[in-house]
């Protein structure tokens, strides 16, 4: 019997190794005969810690939220030939997951991303040894461009393009750089998908490099994916060791070795010329293109550089054809993509599923609803760069062009989900103070207006809007637009311009009536006591740190306005509901 | 140590003095210092030596890298994993990613703030903790979250922020 723990960052966040200590520990006291072993991110985050047995005839059972007391009783049932089904998994649970389509994460969550045999047991390095022994790097390229793959890092560019630019490109030093600094907030999948199946980056970037006649590799990773880190390390020195990396691969002439960079915490690092910028040592600031990397990239010579899940994808068309990937999707976005579903959704965690879904389909499907049966408001697509997707559009269907006459972008994946108690200004402001932070200083319009833009909308959310205040968003929005150099600053804007579009409402009502519909923004609401329902009980007087409430026992209490912080501890503590906010 | 030039020896000194041993970061200026493009390696290997990179030291590694003393500033500045200042004993990492502001983050960071009596990008006096807020540690489905040395703490509301911190302060007074 074998029994498998989910270690990537999140389960272990939700006490994985834990789990895993008790495990060995409880075996090992109890002389059983159990092998533990390892696997990366299932993608179901919210039933973490997962724990999988495989009996010796290769059944698996899984469990889910297991703690370091549950492990123990799942091995004893185990042992004594039945399921503990305290802990199994919820059909309903296990049926999303069936749902889905994975071709990217095709192995996380299944094989240990720790040992190389395992992804070679899975068809792993077949795809390369195909290349190198049958196809031409034209051929190589043309399957991709059958494919239809589109860059998975947001700007969703043809693949095949990329790569064929840089295989025209004269030198004949070439570089093949894999961009896993995945600085979206509330995007995860490059880091699950390097910690689940290292080696199916190696691959995709192996194919990448024969294609385009490049003899080096460089993975630039985020610094605060120190786990990913590890495993990427590990996975390059055993595919050293087996040979797929080195000299004269598969016995032909073609040479190929991959190294790690880690990235130092800039987001504007996720833009390609900022990523060569970094990588050479210096300050990652964007610059202008043409020459585009293809042409002059690292050390001015030609580059290619690919998202992590762009070359996750790779093998799989080499092993199933072209055809078979551009089957799925839509006329002009094939194949899947994953998500990373956060926010107030019910069931939070990384969806891979094949383009030309529905958003309501992930939303109420795979992610199961709003979390409290709360009201759908709008998705964040795309991260800052990208926009709200109000809840009347929810049957928009996930493709590229589709979600870009949304005002959103297909991003990188990040999908964050907000109900009726999300503030729509809040959250453009948010958006704006990532934005204005992670503005790398460059271009005037984006350095000045994002600060600017932040500073208008944090008046408006703490209740000094003015009027005319949107129409001078709307008016530094289209500024800045047009005239930053990058992508950060061309679409730093996108959340506040599609938060307005969709919004405008809430930004009225802030200005105008000093009102915050969702009650998030702590300047425009105020506490009273609902004297019928409130029972005297002294609870939110004892609470309140400002000495606001008076009332006596089993009589209304009353909040004086004036003295009242706006803090919400009231209405937290109150057993009654009678603490009520306009 | 004789290709050092006497000015890096010199800054050599004034960093001992602030208990800053040079000869740590020895093997990665020897590994790293001829080859080209190596500046943020070279700091992240110092930071990981000395826990911060103080100004001195950033002029130490300009002058035996031969790099313009602006640029490694430059680079040490531009980027935010690096500080310039020394952290307290627990760094706690508070995720202020788009999840966890959704579920209440920055009430969150707004009682460490209160409860520790320091600002983002600050240090108790006692040299117990340092807070910063951080983009994204990609735990989203954990959210509201921080790291504390590592180590992730999910699904926070204020009291239970202040209750880890409490925990930490009690088992450091049982330690003393």
């Amino acid at each position: 019997m074998r029994l498998v723990i989910g270690k990537g960052s999140c389960g272990i966040a939700a006490g994985a190794d834990k789990v895993s200590d008790a495990a060995l520990e409880y075996i090992s006291s109890r002389s059983l005969n159990i092998e533990v072993g390892v696997t990366g991110c299932i993608g179901m985050c919210y039933l973490e810690p997962i724990v999988d047995i495989f009996k010796d005839n290769g059944e698996k059972t899984t469990y889910v939220k297991v703690t370091p007391e549950a492990v123990k009783e799942i091995i004893d049932c185990e042992t004594a030939g039945v399921a503990c089904e305290k802990y199994l998994i919820p059909a309903e649970d296990k049926s999303r997951l069936e749902s889905q389509t994975r071709i990217a994460l095709r192995n996380c969550g299944i094989i240990n991303p720790d040992d190389i045999n395992d992804y070679i047991a899975r068809g792993g390095y077949k795809a390369i040894e195909k290349c190198v022994k049958e196809l031409k790097p034209e051929q190589v390229i043309d399957i991709i461009k059958v494919s239809g793959l589109a860059g998975r890092g947001g700007a969703g560019f043809p693949t095949w393009f990329k790569w064929n630019a840089a295989r025209s490109a004269q030198g004949v030093k070439k570089y093949t750089i894999c961009n896993a600094d995945e600085g979206d907030p509330g995007a995860f999948m490059d880091r699950a998908v390097i910690e689940g199946d290292p080696n199916s980056v190696i691959e995709g970037m192996l194919i990448a490099a024969y294609a385009m006649g490049s003899d080096e590799g460089i993975v630039y990773v985020r610094a605060e994916y120190p786990l990913a880190i590890v495993r990427l390390t590990n996975a390059i020195n055993q595919a050293k060791e087996k040979g797929f990396l080195g000299k004269n691969i598969f016995g032909s002439d073609f040479s190929f070795d991959i190294r790690i960079k880690a990235g130092a915490g800039a987001f504007v690092c996720g833009e390609e010329t900022a990523l060569i910028a970094s990588l050479e040592g210096e300050r990652g600031m964007p610059r202008l293109k043409p020459p585009f990397p293809a042409q002059k990239g690292y050390w001015q010579k030609p580059s290619n550089i690919n998202n992590v899940e762009t070359y996750a994808n790779v093998a799989w068309i080499i092993a199933n054809g072209g055809e078979k990937f551009a089957a799925m999707g839509t006329p002009n976005s094939k194949g899947t993509k994953v998500f990373a579903l956060t926010g107030k959704i019910k069931n939070g965690g990384l969806v891979e599923i094949p383009m030309g879904a529905k958003i309501r389909d992930v939303i109420y499907g795979v992610g199961g609803g709003i979390k409290e049966d709360k009201k759908f408001k709008a998705v964040q697509m795309g991260g800052p760069s990208g926009g709200c997707i109000p809840a009347e559009l929810i049957d928009t269907l996930i493709d590229y062009k589709t979600l870009a006459a949304t005002g959103a972008i297909m991003g990188s994946g990040g999908m964050v989900v907000m109900d009726e108690t999300t503030c729509m200004v809040d959250m453009a402001r948010f958006f704006l103070d990532f934005t204005c932070k992670e503005s790398c200083g460059k271009c005037i319009h984006c350095r000045v207006g994002t600060k600017r833009m932040l500073e208008i909308l944090t008046r408006i959310t703490e209740g000094n809007g003015k009027d005319g205040d949107i129409e001078l968003l709307e008016d530094l929005a289209n500024q800045i637009k047009s005239s930053a150099l990058c992508g950060l600053g061309q679409t730093a804007p996108n959340p506040v311009l599609t938060t307005i579009k969709y919004f405008r409402n809430e930004y009225e009502d802030h200005i105008y009536n000093h009102k915050c519909t969702a009650h998030q923004c702590q300047a425009l609401v105020t506490y009273s006591v609902e004297a019928d329902k409130c029972k005297g009980c002294t609870l939110c007087a004892k609470n309140c740190p400002a000495d606001a409430i008076s009332g006596s026992v089993k009589e209304p209490h009353i909040i004086d306005p004036a003295k009242c912080i706006k803090c919400g501890k009231c209405r937290t503590v109150c057993r009654f509901g009678a603490v009520k906010v306009d | 140590m004789s290709e050092i030039c006497k000015c890096a020896m010199a800054e050599a000194e004034v960093l001992k003095k602030d208990g800053i041993d040079t000869d740590l970061l020895e093997p990665t200026l020897k590994e790293y210092s001829a080859v080209k493009g190596s500046l943020i390696t070279i700091l992240q290997h110092a930071q990981d030596i000395y826990g911060y990179l103080p100004v001195e030291l950033l002029n130490y590694i300009a002058l035996r890298t031969g790099i313009k003393a602006a640029k490694v500033l430059g680079v040490a500045t531009f980027y935010a994993q690096f500080r310039l200042e020394p952290i307290g004993k627990y760094l706690i990492m508070v995720c202020q990613g788009t999840a966890c502001h959704v579920n209440g983050s920055e009430a969150v960071q707004q009682a460490l703030e209160e409860e520790l009596g320091i600002r983002d990008g600050q240090t108790t006096s006692d040299g117990l903790f340092s807070i910063k807020s951080v983009a994204c540690l990609g735990c989203c489905s954990l959210s509201p979250v921080m790291m504390i040395n590592g180590e992730a703490y999910g699904t926070l509301t204020p009291d239970k922020a202040r209750g880890i911190i409490a925990d930490i302060r009690a088992k450091e007074a049982q330690n003393k």
